[in-house]
């Protein structure tokens, strides 16, 4: 007789891990011939999510590094793709690659400047940043002000000539980005960069000692981090077909929810982001209509996770069976 | 250059109440390197509060503070000896998030409590009132708020300087352990530096609710406004919040010449600002 | 004979998962002297913050004035007339030479020391009680710490390595202190590099090697050849 565990170990093996992973590639891939719009659009918002958690969990879960304005960065991603949309006549499929180098460029500007706040104050300057940028495209009348824009019908049509097939190549856009993210977090952690992060995470004195550049480590991270939350927010809102300023930084959205369902699955570890990520939705989809009382079991959640089981839901699992899927956590 | 004259004085005015936002955070932070998100949320929470006494006894919105001062005082000792004591330590994340899942939980509480609705505090002939100096001038309220904010700098600073209860806060800061080792309590000394932070709490957030309106999301903005102030000034000296808060208030009230948008967004441009030129802040402790 | 002043059982304590203390176990007599001697690393400063409160004690017994002090937080040894001069010296850097001792003097038990006293005792701090602590020099900041200890006029002192960094004729006005200190009539625990010194001021003695007891005995009846064996094993 084999133990659960057991199961779970030979299944978690590298080899039958890829064979998931491409399985789910090619679920993913067949969903519009199968799945409902309703359908498509929650999954790609799941997948979306994920990435989104996954990513702040790269940053503050391995590079130490505590943001709470990662809405810049996605916000930021979803006016590119607009603006370049509709003001320089681009095609989405150009844009979007430009809305990741735009992201990415406004983290290497704003990291000399917040890497100067230390621990919990460069989390409030991060949110001071978002802030910033939020008020700059308020303030641009040519982007619709505060009431923000939609994306023009000819850039619409630029992405396919008929709907059904443009929602598609949407889907495809979002999950695709978002799947890319997934799998790129997981190689990186497993690389040498991966080991060099935690390193650095871990113990910034004996890294240092290692030769490992601790600044130079954190900004490319970051740096990295933004611009896929860039590319992601460049989808997202290409899905919406709209963007406003307050949809687009949207602090709750885009990191109090992430940081929630990273914290609650268990942060510093990528199976905790996927826990947090799936209770987060289901949570979302039974209380709905509780619109505040929602807000505060999320927030009770986390305070009780953080008070009481740092690890969150995974940490518990994992002592309880033993169980790794992804053994890529950081060791204490 | 008269016409800058009046809005360097009323951003001066402002930053008393910008000050007020930043005292209790510049505090707990010296004394125990904790940031709480929550700090601008329990500013409109200590607001809803005055208007509730307010609202129960008609007595004048000053007159709240007898009551809200020793309740938030009383809650920020409890927050500390009960929930934030367990968050210290070398990580730095649960601080942050237990006080991040607090505000979540004070703004959606405020708006399921008192819908979405702003309030304000009238002040009667207060809010109206105003002195003239030559071609300018002073609301009376703002010259208040601006007044009791440097009463409390003062009042904290000497408390520190001076006093056996600021030598353990001194002391506590640059070595918990040794402290706790000559016998110095911490956990109760942490929890009444919250205390205290707290009553500073409370009593920006009245006047915060005297001079506009508030509702339950209003919280973020003030601590990202105390924040700022505390950042230019220099972290570990309450003269160089007080000058934060200021500076704050002049660089928002000029922006707001530029166009009312650019208000908040002249506050933060002059936050980077310092970041990059004096990452220190402007009057950093010498130590 | 009476309760002993401190006696431990068996103590074990360390950092997180790694053990620094093994099973230790000793008496110490009122107004008795001990020296705790050992090379770097032994485990010496563990000791002393397991006794402190500072460190978990994972086993063992820790009475105090014949009474059980087990898992009492530092800051009520304190209280009840413990007190450490840290290795270090760990003075407040934030205050003044005379809050320094202010602080210990307010948190600490009343008695024979009080600033007055001290001054006495090193009159060069009350030349300098106004300058900022970290300010002095190496040994005047070892007098302070000293003094933070005295003012708080404990029953036991836990001196951890009150030479370390100062320079031979700074060592002796240090220590030339001990008698006052002893002849109020509190006892002491002595960690020192230096045998000799620690023979003469101690009246019995304790080794340790990495985190467990090597030898244990009074001063006179353990011989250098003893130590040293103590010291670095066979
Ligand atoms: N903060 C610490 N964390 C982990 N290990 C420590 C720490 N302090 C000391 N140690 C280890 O505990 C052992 C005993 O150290 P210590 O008590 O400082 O020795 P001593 O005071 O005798 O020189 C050593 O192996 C040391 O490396
Ligand atoms: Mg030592």
């Amino acid at each position: 007789m084999t133990t659960l565990a057991e199961t779970t170990k030979r299944y978690a093996r590298p080899d039958a891990r890829a064979l998931v992973a491409l399985l789910l590639v090619l679920a993913v891939v067949a969903a519009p011939f199968w799945a409902g719009r309703a359908e498509l659009r929650l999954f790609s918002e799941f997948l979306s999510f994920l990435a989104l958690a996954v990513l702040w969990n790269l940053l503050a879960g391995y590079a130490g590094l505590l943001s709470v304005g990662q809405q810049a960065f996605v916000g930021l991603g979803g006016y590119a793709l607009f603006v370049l949309c509709a003001h320089a006549g681009l095609s989405p499929y150009l844009a979007i690659p430009l809305a990741i180098v735009a992201a990415g460029a406004l983290a290497a500007v704003f990291a000399p400047l917040l890497f100067r706040l230390d621990g919990a104050y460069f989390a409030v300057g991060t949110w001071v940043a978002a802030e910033t940028v939020l008020l700059v495209f308020a303030m641009i009348p040519a982007l619709g002000g505060g009431a923000g824009m939609s994306l023009p019908a000819a850039s619409v049509k630029a992405i396919a000539a008929g709907k059904e097939l443009r929602e598609s190549i949407i889907f495809w856009l979002v999950t695709g980005l978002s799947l890319a993210t997934l799998l790129g977090a997981y190689g990186l952690l497993r690389s040498r960069a991966g080991l060099a992060l935690m390193a650095v995470r871990d113990n910034r004195l004996a890294a240092a000692s290692l030769g490992i550049d601790i600044w130079r480590t954190r900004f490319v991270t970051y740096v990295i981090v933004a611009a896929m939350s860039g590319g992601l927010g460049a989808v997202i809102f290409l899905q919406k077909l709209r963007i406003s300023p307050s949809a687009a930084f949207s602090l709750n959205d885009w990191t109090v929810m992430v940081i929630f369902a990273v914290v609650i699955g268990g942060i510093g570890r990528l199976e905790g982001a996927v826990i947090g990520a799936i209770l987060y939705f289901l949570l979302r989809e039974m209380m709905a209509d509780l619109g505040a009382i929602y807000l505060i079991v999320l927030g009770s959640l986390a305070i009780l996770v953080m008070l009481f089981s740092r690890k969150g839901l995974w940490g518990l699992v994992e002592t309880r069976f033993g169980w790794s899927l992804m053994p890529t956590e950081r060791k204490p | 250059m008269a016409s800058l004259l009046d809005p360097i004085l009323q951003g001066l005015l402002l930053g008393g109440l910008y000050t007020m936002f930043a005292i209790g955070l510049s505090l707990i932070f010296g004394v125990m390197r904790l940031v709480n998100i929550a700090h601008g949320d329990f500013i409109v929470l200590a607001a809803y509060m005055a208007h509730a006494v307010l609202v129960a006894t008609g007595w004048h919105p000053l007159a709240t503070l007898l009551i809200v001062v020793p309740v938030m005082a009383g809650l920020g000792y409890a927050l500390q000896r009960v929930v934030l004591a367990r968050t210290l330590g070398d990580d730095i994340l649960p601080p942050l998030l237990v006080t991040f899942g607090v505000a979540v939980i004070i703004q959606n509480g405020l708006l399921s409590a008192f819908t979405s609705n702003a309030l304000r505090l009238p002040s009667r002939e207060l809010e109206t009132a105003s002195l003239a100096l030559g071609s300018l001038n002073i609301g009376v309220l703002p010259l208040l708020t601006l007044a009791v904010a440097v009463a409390l700098i003062f009042g904290l600073e000497t408390l520190f300087a001076r006093t056996a209860i600021g030598r353990a806060f001194r002391a506590t800061s640059d070595d918990p352990e040794t402290a706790t080792a000559i016998g110095v309590k911490t956990p109760h000394l942490f929890a009444l530096a919250t205390a205290l932070c707290f009553a500073t709490i409370a009593i920006a957030g009245v006047f915060l609710a005297m001079r506009s309106n508030f509702d339950p999301f209003a919280g973020p903005a003030r601590l990202l406004f105390g924040f700022e102030a505390v950042i230019i000034g220099g972290l570990g000296s309450f003269w160089g919040t007080l000058a934060g808060g200021l500076i704050l208030g002049v660089a928002q009230s000029l922006g707001a010449q530029i166009s009312p948008q650019f208000q908040v967004l002249a506050g933060h441009i002059v936050f980077f600002l310092i970041l990059a030129i004096r990452p220190r802040g402007l009057f950093p402790k010498t130590a | 004979m009476p309760d002993p002043l401190l006696s431990i059982d068996r103590l074990s304590s360390g950092y997180g998962d790694f053990q620094a203390l093994f099973d230790i176990s000793f008496d110490l007599q009122q107004g008795h002297v001990m020296g705790l001697i050992g090379a770097n690393g032994a485990g010496k400063t563990t000791l002393f913050k397991a006794i402190m409160g500072l460190l978990p004690r994972s086993k063992g017994t820790v009475h105090f004035q014949g009474k059980p002090i087990g898992g009492a937080p530092a800051n009520t040894l304190a209280r009840l007339g413990l007190a450490m001069v840290p290795e270090g010296r760990r003075l407040f850097r934030s205050l003044s030479v005379e809050e320094n001792l202010r602080l210990a003097a307010d948190h600490g038990r009343k008695g024979h020391w009080d600033l007055g006293k001290l001054y006495r005792l090193f009159p060069i701090l009350e030349e300098k009680r106004h300058q900022p602590a970290l300010s002095l020099s190496g040994g005047q900041q070892q007098m302070v710490a000293i003094g933070r200890a005295l003012v708080a006029n404990p029953h036991l002192i836990l001196f951890d390595e009150i030479s370390l960094g100062l320079a031979p004729v700074v060592i002796n006005d240090v220590y030339a202190a001990m008698p006052d200190i002893v002849g109020s009539g509190i006892s002491a625990i002595l960690v020192e590099q230096d045998i000799d010194r620690v023979r003469k001021t101690a009246d019995m003695l304790v080794c340790l090697r990495e985190g467990r007891k090597a030898l244990q005995g009074p001063t006179a009846a353990i011989g250098k050849h003893d130590i040293t064996v103590a010291y670095f094993g066979e």
